[in-house]
């Protein structure tokens, strides 16, 4: 496919004829980075779409399912975004082998979607060159017409059409102009391209000129410079204004994050709560029903109670990406970024994980690096997330007296709190370094950022967007929580005593609490802490909940006299080294179900969440020790 | 900074080969040729930067790096580690 095709070159196509064809047909969708194919995709498929890794990278691929007016059934797969088919790079060759159906559960596309923005036609024609070549049915579909027009741009569609013997469509994806010409195209008979004169793939400068040749015979006038990005990236890349609008992003989006989502999580919890209670009451005095209130209610329950944070932050994601910021926000923060071996793109991520590791892991697809990627990965729950923060309470007003250090401002519980963010953020830094220096060294690739231009995020795209986040989030976090949930209800349960639950230090739970003493008696804990590591694996705040019912103590720990009371019980239980030490271990051991499931999701296998979950704990382990034998 | 701003001044007006790293905002030069190994010269020359091409330098990141350069209908950030083994040939 790589060399030349000395061959004829076709004259215009007439449109395909149409078919009553109604086997299901599997096509690719393939196009350059910001050339509008989410959109397109979007567009095509709307919400019927699931998202799967290719087997065994991180690369995921997506599979949409469109049905036509005559009743063809059709597998749209998102390929990758690609310029070009080189084999070197790892999305390149994935979408390379797709397309050549050599990936085990995607079959040989029966036709390909090529997507190229036609106010860049110069450059994104290089690709049509590669794609062409495979001899696949293609439809060359030529995106951004509204913007191409209003800056005086035009191209030939036709002309084009007849210099690359396949069907050219222009169309604007996100004002869904044109989209009836694509479907059209999928409802009839995929036509195998003859042929035509391409240049050699491995020589761009000859590629380049090839598509120029292309562009002047179809007579492409490219479109104005874009008055408008040009003004506003006066402003945003400001030597002074620029740091200060990026700062006023970075603390809207910290502040909505951290504060503006409690009120919802607040509502979620307590809507689960109540439901929860209600179903109970409604249930006869069966011994599942505890464990339908507790264990699946509140195991439900504690994924759920996430959601608000999650949506909110892709909502702002999703603005800043669509609008054309988040290149900006990520050029600005480059250099800070390098300094720690990694790039621009990971600083939202990073910043997004102070309120929740699992949106903040979710939210590297937009780093195109897969070292970056990961190793933005394995250092975001080192950021003190939300869930950490009621047992740093707990643990700080049992052990720490509030004394004032600067007058009204900061106290000694305040500070603690600010050291423990502190010492989250040198783990991260340092573990950066030494993966970035390491096993996750750059490779040598050139760290290039495009800069589309700017344009009005569509309200549409971002609630699919949103929607899609939820929903991956609640099915693949979901079920792992709620399995954990149950069983450790089961376990603190077990096993029965004269048909009811025995007292804690009894149960399973209670046993393992003593299994694993001995391990962490070195940090100054005991049995009862013990059940409180084992339990808070699930997530960090469970701990709470957990102390709370195995000193017996009623009602919400964290807040009023049950608070009060829960501070006496570990007072007793720890000493302050103790105290010190399970602070430490808990800013470093990744206790959360939920950022394993995700780390698992995203990087397609179980080798990088254990890694993690090894690196975490350890260090945890060793830090919590030392802090319990040098205090 | 220091070594970069010693460059400038001492750059010969016309012909002379610099560094796409010297270009400031609004300056621009054609590109003669990339000294960077196969597979990322490859890369920068599928996203424009092909020799020939005319280059021009824009915005940049507040310390100065990265830079934004316009490249053949798009703009493309670089940082300057990679920006200097891009040899120019300035036109002004």
């Amino acid at each position: 496919m790589s060399d030349c095709h000395d061959c004829h070159v076709n004259s215009v196509i007439a449109p395909p004829p149409r078919v009553r064809s109604l086997a299901r047909k599997t096509v690719a969708l393939v196009g350059p980075p910001n050339s509008g194919k989410s959109t397109l995709f979007n567009v095509l498929t709307g919400l019927r779409q699931k998202v799967a890794n290719f087997p065994g990278v991180t690369v995921e691929h997506r599979t949409g399912f469109l049905r036509l007016d005559n009743g063809r059934e059709i597998d749209l797969v998102d390929l990758p975004g690609v310029y070009s088919l080189d084999p070197r790079s790892e999305d390149e060759r994935i979408t390379r082998d797709a397309l050549s159906g050599s990936i085990e559960g995607i079959p040989r596309p029966d036709a390909v979607l090529l997507i190229l923005d036609s106010t860049n036609l110069g450059r994104h024609l290089m690709l049509a060159a590669s794609v062409l070549g495979l001899g696949i049915p293609t439809m060359v579909i030529l995106n951004m017409a509204d913007d191409l027009h209003k800056r005086g741009g035009s191209v030939d569609t036709q002309q084009l059409a007849s210099q690359l013997d396949a069907p050219v469509v222009l169309i604007s994806a996100a004002k869904r102009q044109g989209i009836e010409t694509i479907r059209n195209y999928l409802e009839g008979q995929f036509a195998v391209p003859r042929p035509v004169e391409l240049p050699i793939l491995q020589d761009v400068p000859r590629c380049r000129q090839w598509s120029a040749k292309l562009g002047l015979r179809a007579k492409y006038r490219p479109p104005a410079p874009p008055i408008w990005t040009r003004r506003l990236d006066r402003v945003f890349l400001h030597p002074v204004a620029g740091p200060l609008v990026f700062l006023a992003v970075v603390i809207l989006v910290f502040q909505t994050i951290f504060s503006g989502a409690r009120p919802l999580m607040d509502g979620v919890e307590s809507l689960v709560s109540i439901s929860g209670t209600w179903i109970a009451n409604q249930l006869p005095d069966v011994w599942w029903r505890d464990l339908l209130k507790e264990g699946v209610w509140g195991g439900v329950g504690s994924v759920l109670v996430f959601l608000p944070q999650i949506l909110l932050l892709f909502l702002f994601i999703g603005l800043l990406e669509d609008s054309g910021y988040l290149a900006r926000a990520a050029l600005i923060a480059d250099r800070t970024m390098a300094r720690v071996g990694l790039q621009g793109k990971s600083f939202i991520p990073l910043l997004s994980a102070y309120a929740c590791a699992v949106p903040a892991i979710m939210a590297t697809r937009t780093i195109e690096n897969k070292r970056d990627r990961i190793a933005t990965i394995l250092i975001a729950p080192f950021m003190t997330c939300s869930a950490r923060l009621p047992v740093y309470t707990l643990i700080i007003a049992a052990f720490l007296p509030d004394h004032p250090i600067l007058g009204r401002f900061l106290g000694t519980q305040a500070a603690a709190m600010l050291g423990l963010y502190l010492l989250g953020f040198l783990a991260a830094v340092l573990t950066a370094r030494l993966l970035k220096s390491s096993i996750l060294k750059s490779d040598r690739t050139p760290f290039v950022l495009e800069m589309p231009p700017y344009r009005w995020p569509t309200w549409r795209f971002l609630a699919l967007r949103l929607l899609d986040r939820a929903h991956v989030f609640l099915r693949r976090a979901g079920t792992v929580i709620l399995g954990v949930a149950i069983a450790l209800w089961i376990m603190a349960h077990l096993p029965l005593k004269e048909g009811k639950a025995p007292p804690i230090e009894e149960s399973v739970a209670g046993t393992l609490g003593r299994v694993v003493e001995p391990a962490i008696r070195p940090l100054g804990f005991n049995w009862k802490i013990g059940i409180g590591l084992l339990t808070s694996l699930a997530a960090r705040e469970v701990i709470v909940g957990t102390l709370g019912t195995i000193y017996g103590i009623e009602g919400d720990a964290v807040d009023g006299e049950a608070s009060k009371g829960l501070q006496k019980a570990l007072q007793r239980d720890l000493t302050p080294a103790g105290g010190l030490a399970l602070l430490v271990f808990f800013a470093f051991a990744m206790q959360c179900m939920s950022t394993i499931a995700v780390v698992r999701r995203e990087t397609g296998g179980w080798k990088w969440p254990a890694v993690q979950f090894a690196y975490m704990t350890g260090l945890a382990y060793v830090s919590a020790f030392a802090a319990f034998h040098l205090f | 900074m220091l070594q970069l701003s010693f460059t400038r001044k001492h750059r010969p007006p016309g012909g002379k080969r610099a560094t796409l790293a010297e270009l400031r905002n609004g300056e621009q030069a054609v590109l003669e040729r990339l000294d960077l190994p196969e597979d990322n010269a490859r890369r920068l020359m599928e996203l424009g930067f092909l020799p020939g091409n005319i280059v021009s330098a824009a915005h940049s990141a507040p310390s100065g790096d990265p830079r934004v350069f316009r490249v053949d209908g798009s703009e493309v950030a670089l940082r300057r580690e990679t920006a200097r083994h891009m040899k120019i040939r300035v036109t002004d």
